[in-house]
């Protein structure tokens, strides 16, 4: 086990596979002399080259398709978003193109591309730097979309990605690039999509949080404890293929779910799970499905704004008492 | 190689006359008169710095000791802000316009502020301050207070200020452009007779919404001037790194629309070709002027600027639109040193007054994160 930063995790595993086939390439703004807008892929130009590290214009539309026509034709792209409110600029080529091409081809084409860079909100950046991604792509059928919390995962997860047959969009994060964490040194280290994780257990209420609001569940289950409550913390890691089944036997057992989430609460991810959950479990559970998500509006600027609108530990305490009845 | 780096080849062709401003009487990327070395025909005009003086432009001694005001303003004012980032004052991104005030001062003198429109990019303090915007509320914004412009919601990147007609600050590259050929498409509509200068940076050359909004603005004959700030770099991007055609005054061609290249380290440069391009737009023909300028601070703050070396920096600075115009005016007796040492205090003070201004302005309410979602304000959702 080394100890790495989440980029450098992210940097290892997009390394190892380029070494690996030499048909992947790393494409997008700043990623070859600038090293990175967040440095994830720094040395990486010294180490492949300008042909396989490939520092783009800002034309988002335009590289996001190149990457799709170049999976098509059999090479296995990493395009980087320098953050995933870029990428609405390209949103033809990732909903039409790159999920479904596979569907209208009978199956002849396949897009194994991952499209990757940081999701959601990072302070202050106001409401067109601030949107969380997750539930708006994994609205498409055809896309995968994958979101860790920590370098381990981000390791295991970005390999299994870059070897998916099928377009991944990989959300990363900009407040958790320099996140460190022990990161398996296995050789062949991959992770598989569609598999939670279950990172804390406990009988009394589930938490299902990903990415940043799994740091603030994790927070919020210590509190709970506390207060003599024990919290169950589920990562769910890929948000589709959604692991619905680790989520349901959790409820099971806890007969309580709370789901947190950075995106906006309208059909949203949040909105997915707790429908699911009633689906299949309705007579398990013993308080309704409450969420904790960013507010239903833009993204404010001001600190104390920003602050109160994005899920916060206390925010989750509540809900979870809420659904315990306590207090 | 698709990555490897592009051509230098459009250097200047007379190294000798390629020096001294933002521009020289050749372009910068290699082209001596209206024909490419590939032959292709191009007509042009261009506004070299040191062209000009304030009489032939029309322009009074007060016209041009106001547009030192104007230009030291900007540049004062993100000097202090500069400051309160540091000390966390101010949050998030903060693109500073420094090196680039001409550009600014120099279009706001040209149009009609009030019946003209503007939209821009992030790098949005200088064409705010310039238009007529306060110190005070464009601080305030900085600081996230409800006496910022937008009441401490857009903060830096998104300045707004609909009395001046001033469309806006606007995060996403390369967006705004096709908005601003709308603005320009509802003043024709309309019949008002005003026109929309559109600005954005060398970056957004790149995007689809560029050339999408070019079509349209020339096919809608819209009045628009679309002025491309070219600073020579996007984020640490050279353009020459980025574009297979870096002479962007050259893509009107393809729209059918004219174009210009100004020195933007001259405000009289500016002026007359803002002037000229505005005269176009408001006979419905929508035009490029690209401006050649310089930033002098890195694309944000966390941007140490690696990517160019110190000497390029001086040598730019050496060519400083307001160090300029202060030498004009005192060669012309247009002012003396102490003239504008008390310009330059007052502004230092009103400046000042503005953080005053925004540590005394309260944070907005927790409920203001409800409230311009809609127009309709009680929707039963827009709450905790
Ligand atoms: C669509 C989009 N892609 C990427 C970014 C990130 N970004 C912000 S500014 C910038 C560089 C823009 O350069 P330029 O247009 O030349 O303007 P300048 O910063 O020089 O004023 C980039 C890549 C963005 N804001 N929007
Ligand atoms: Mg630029």
């Amino acid at each position: 086990m080394a100890v790495l930063q989440f980029r450098e995790a992210l940097r290892a595993a997009m390394v190892e596979e380029m070494e690996r086939d030499e048909n992947i390439f790393l494409i997008g703004e700043e990623v070859a002399e600038y090293n990175g807008a967040y440095k994830v892929s720094e040395g990486m130009l010294d180490r492949f080259g300008a042909g396989r590290v490939i520092d783009t214009p800002i034309s988002e539309s335009g590289f996001a398709g190149l990457g799709v026509g170049a999976a098509m034709a059999g090479l296995r792209p990493v395009v980087e978003f320098m953050t995933f409110n870029f990428s609405f600029v390209a949103f033809d080529q990732l909903v039409n193109n790159a999920a479904k091409i596979r569907y209208m081809s009978g199956g002849q084409y396949a897009v194994p591309i991952v499209f990757r860079g940081p999701n959601g909100a990072a302070g202050q950046l106001a409401a067109t730097h601030n949107t969380a991604v997750e539930s708006l792509y994994s609205y498409f059928p055809g896309l995968k979309v994958v979101a860790p919390s920590n370098p381990d995962d981000a390791k295991g997860l970005l390999k299994s990605a870059i070897r998916d047959d099928d377009p991944v969009i990989f959300l990363e994060s900009e407040s958790m690039y320099g996140l460190k964490g022990e990161v398996s040194d296995a050789a062949d280290y991959l992770i598989p999509l569609g598999k939670a994780r279950i990172a804390r257990e406990g009988a009394d209420v589930t938490l299902v949080a990903h990415q940043k609001s799994y740091w603030r569940a994790l927070e919020a289950a210590d509190r709970l404890a506390e207060d003599g409550y024990e919290a169950e913390v589920i990562d769910p890691r890929t948000i589709r293929p959604l692991d619905i089944d680790a989520i349901a036997a959790s409820v099971r057992k806890t007969n309580r779910l709370v789901v947190v989430d950075e995106s906006n609460p309208f059909a949203s991810f949040s909105s997915e799970v707790a429908c699911q959950v009633q689906e299949r479990l309705f007579d398990w559970l013993d308080a309704p499905v409450l969420r904790v998500t960013a507010k239903d509006t833009p993204a404010p600027y001001a600190k104390n704004l920003i602050e109160y609108y994005m899920p916060r530990a206390e925010d989750i305490v509540a809900a979870a008492k809420k659904a315990l009845y306590a207090r | 190689m698709a990555g490897e780096t592009r051509k230098q080849a459009r250097q200047p062709v007379a190294e000798g006359k390629a020096q001294g401003n933002g521009i020289s009487a050749v372009s910068q990327n290699g082209h001596a008169d209206a024909t490419a070395e590939d032959g292709a025909s191009e007509a042009f005009v261009e506004y070299p710095a040191g062209a000009y003086t304030h009489e032939e432009l029309g322009l009074s001694g007060d016209d041009a000791r106001a547009m030192y005001r104007n230009m030291l303003l900007q540049r004062r004012f993100e000097e202090r802000a500069a400051q309160m980032y540091g000390k966390q004052k101010i949050g998030g991104f903060l693109h500073l316009y420094i090196g680039q005030e001409a550009v600014s001062t120099g279009s706001a003198y040209a149009m009609e502020i009030g019946k003209d429109s503007a939209i821009t990019a992030y790098r949005d303090h200088g064409l705010g301050l310039a238009l007529g915007m306060t110190s005070n509320e464009c601080m305030a914004e900085l600081f996230g207070k409800v006496g910022g412009s937008s009441r401490g919601k857009g903060g830096s990147m998104h300045y707004f200020k609909k009395e001046l007609n001033f469309y806006g600050g606007h995060g996403i590259v390369g967006g705004h452009i096709a908005v601003g050929a709308g603005i320009a498409f509802a003043h024709k509509y309309k019949g008002d007779g005003g026109v929309c200068l559109t600005y954005f940076g060398d970056g957004a050359v790149g995007q689809g919404s560029f050339h999408e909004a070019m079509n349209l603005a020339a096919l809608y004959e819209t009045p628009c001037v679309f002025v491309i700030e070219n600073n020579e770099y996007a984020m640490g991007t050279a353009t020459h790194r980025a574009f297979a055609q870096p002479d962007f005054y050259r893509y009107a061609d393809s729209y059918g629309m004219p174009s210009a290249l100004a020195s933007g380290m001259d405000i009289f440069s500016v002026y007359k070709a803002m002037s000229d391009h505005i005269a176009m737009a408001r006979n419905n023909r929508p035009s490029i002027l690209e401006v050649r300028t310089y930033r002098y601070r890195g694309h944000s703050m966390s941007d140490p600027a690696n990517y160019r070396t110190r000497e390029e920096l001086d040598a730019r600075k050496e060519q400083d639109p307001i160090v300029r115009l202060k030498g004009y005016l005192l060669e012309r007796e247009l002012a003396s040193n102490e003239d504008l040492d008390a310009v330059d205090a007052e502004i230092k003070q009103e400046v000042m007054d503005s953080v005053t201004f925004s540590e005394e302005s309260p944070a907005p309410a927790i409920s203001e994160i409800y409230e311009q979602v809609y127009a309709q304000t009680d929707y039963p959702f827009l709450t905790d």
